[in-house]
């Protein structure tokens, strides 16, 4: 092949046998490489179009008047189109929830871990199994609250107890305890 | 690719001459449809099943291009802009119930094919390819199903779409973020609903694709047949027109009148009602269970409640539930026999039946009320679906002793049958009486 660097062999001699890279492998090489770049560059933002949109993303804080709230009643709320479940617990309850020794648990939590300082009865929590994102039920009146006294989901059977912390089924994880502060006595702020 | 002894496309009218040397498309139908086409001339009512599925997508394709007329993506009006074509939009009634019974129907046939497949043996070679693009072509469809049921925007749509968006949310560190992506949000919301219609508008049409190539795959070997033996000559055979297109229509006509009882007398029977519930981010029903085509693989799902191997059992269930489907792509080298017909495989019937028995169980179980009863059953199942294909079938297939095949396909069609003995192709067979009927001529 009459590559450059073959031209000014001595008459007569044969060409030195194939070795390594060519010159002109080396610009297919960076043909090809440059319109992968090209083609990464094309699929990223039909992939990234996807991802959460401007509006969805501007999320605002909320927050909840917990005044009428009275011990042993718990109210479900919207944040972020999810449910979070807000309860105040009986003092039956919060002893109940400290008398589980917190390594035995799948996702090992304390009720004091789970619940800001001094307001250990109100816990505040997505109502979103860590399953597969169902809302267990439990927080309303009269409703089946599984077999350890806390939440049940439907969807997969899954139990969690008083503290929100799972205890039975598929679901990985205890209820989520959301970022919020008490902005007074009777007022959070979830977010 | 054709038998030797096919017809040959012989256009007579000048038009026709005229086209097939530009663009010779009639010629192509008539080697795949026509009578250009060789098929077994034994096949049973079971062979009518993939003319069924297509029958199916082209009626989910026609009403579903027709329901997108009328048809809001949006959460606020979606479940109205349903509601709307059921009262208001001409004959909108019937369309719907016709594209929802018509999802049904299609799985139904397909389940019923796929299960052909399997008694039959028509996935092993020289058929793995038609196989693996079906496996490809019955992902698809899950996937078009589950988006065509999120769009009235009812209960099950909204808690559905939650549900099944979240089986990626098990998948470590990359889980969520794809979660969030599917949905373009954290939730169920309009941008997910809006993607679901666009996709579900798509998938039909890479479904279509996929067919012609699954079509395209089966036409090199060609069909198979009960008794899995291989055509050996113009004797085992009868042109694909008018035969099978007239068995394949009559097989129609028996389809579309089980359908329309469903259309025009139950329409309603298969769906869940809480489906005419708007849908609400904040409840989810008490009794929530998918369709009914996915309830195998939900009690598959469904049945892993516990920890095991460092793994937890939210990634484990997901992880069974796409397993029990993905396995099917190795099943013509995990099934070792030469023999492909069940009607020859003593010990494989046998544990092919007690598979439909398993899978129709976790159909049940899918829907029932999880307890210790039910997680357990499904436990034994599921587990029994895997046995099934992992441990019994290497094993069948090592140690089953097959019983005597046919020599051809035309002596088990002649066998003791002195009335029918004059197969066609072969002039001096008839009155061949009992015993071994004749060896082909060829």
């Amino acid at each position: 092949m009459a590559t450059l660097d073959q031209t000014d062999l001595p008459p007569g001699e044969a060409p030195p046998p194939e070795h390594g890279l060519r010159r002109r492998d080396w610009l297919n090489v960076a043909a090809v490489s440059f319109a992968g770049v090209g083609a990464a560059a094309i699929v990223i933002p039909l992939v990234n179009q996807m991802n959460p949109s401007a509006d969805v993303l501007a999320l605002a804080s909320i927050e909840v008047d917990i005044s009428k709230i009275e011990s042993g009643m718990g109210i479900k709320t919207s944040w972020r189109k999810q449910p979070v479940f807000i309860r105040n617990l009986t003092p039956a309850e919060v002893a109940s929830a400290n008398k589980v020794p917190a390594s035995s648990l799948r996702d090992p939590q304390t009720l004091a871990e789970r619940t800001k300082e001094g307001k250990q009865n109100w816990l505040v929590q997505l109502g979103v199994c860590t399953h597969l994102g169902c809302i267990p039920l439990g927080i309303g009146e009269g409703e089946n609250k599984g077999p350890f006294n806390g939440y049940f989901c439907p969807c997969h059977g899954s139990a969690y107890d008083e503290a929100g912390r799972i205890r039975q089924g598929p679901a990985p994880k205890n209820l989520v305890v959301p970022d919020y502060a008490f902005k007074s006595d009777t007022v959070i702020q979830i977010g | 690719m054709s038998f030797p002894w096919a017809a040959h496309y012989a256009p007579k009218h000048p038009l026709m001459r005229w086209l097939d040397e530009r663009l010779p498309m009639p010629r192509l139908v008539y080697n795949a449809i026509g009578a250009g086409y060789p098929v077994p001339r034994n096949l049973n009512y079971f062979w009518n099943f993939g003319v069924l599925a297509g029958l199916a997508l082209v009626i989910q394709i026609v009403t579903g291009v027709v329901l997108g007329m009328h048809y809001a993506a949006n959460g606020g009006v979606a479940f109205d802009s349903v509601e709307k074509i059921m009262r208001d939009v001409n004959q909108g009634w019937f369309i719907r119930y016709a594209h929802a019974n018509g999802a049904s129907f299609f799985l139904a046939v397909v389940y019923i094919h796929i299960f052909r497949g399997l008694y039959y043996g028509s996935y092993k070679a020289p058929r793995e390819m038609v196989w693996l693009i079906g496996v490809v072509i019955f992902l698809l469809m899950m996937a078009t199903a589950f988006m065509g049921y999120v769009l009235p925007w009812g209960q099950m749509s909204f808690w559905g779409a939650q549900v099944i968006t979240g089986f990626f949310s098990a998948i470590p560190v990359v889980g969520e973020p794809i979660r969030i992506w599917l949905l373009g949000g954290y939730a169920p919301d309009n941008d997910a609903l809006n993607r679901f219609f666009s996709l579900h508008y798509l998938l039909p049409f890479v479904i279509a694709g996929c067919i012609i190539l699954h079509i395209w795959a089966l036409h090199i070997p060609g069909s198979n047949n009960p008794t899995g033996v291989d055509v050996k000559g113009p004797q085992d055979t009868v042109p694909f027109h008018p035969y099978y297109t007239a068995k394949d229509g009559f097989g129609v006509g028996v389809a579309l009148l089980v359908f329309s009882l469903f259309l025009f007398f139950m329409p309603n029977a298969l769906g869940h009602p809480d489906n005419y519930i708007p849908a609400n981010p904040l409840s989810t029903p008490a009794h929530i269970v998918p369709e009914w085509y996915f309830l195998p693989f939900y009690a598959i799902l469904k049945a892993f409640t516990g920890d095991f191997l460092w793994i937890p059992a939210k990634l484990w269930g997901v992880l069974a539930m796409f397993g029990s489907i993905l396995l099917l792509f190795f099943l013509p080298w995990i099934d070792r026999s030469p023999v492909r017909s069940s009607n020859y495989r003593p010990l494989y019937k046998k544990f092919f039946w007690v598979l439909v028995v398993d899978v129709i169980l976790l159909g049940y179980l899918g829907q029932a009320e999880p307890n210790w009863k039910t997680v357990l059953a499904s436990q034994i199942c599921a587990g029994y679906y895997f046995a099934h294909f992992l441990i019994i079938l290497p094993i069948v297939s090592m140690i089953e002793r097959p019983l005597p095949l046919p020599r051809s396909i035309s002596e088990s069609v002649l066998h003791g049958e002195d009335e029918e003995s004059a197969p066609y192709g072969v002039a001096d067979a008839s009155h061949a009486g009992h015993g071994p009927a004749p060896q082909p001529a060829a």
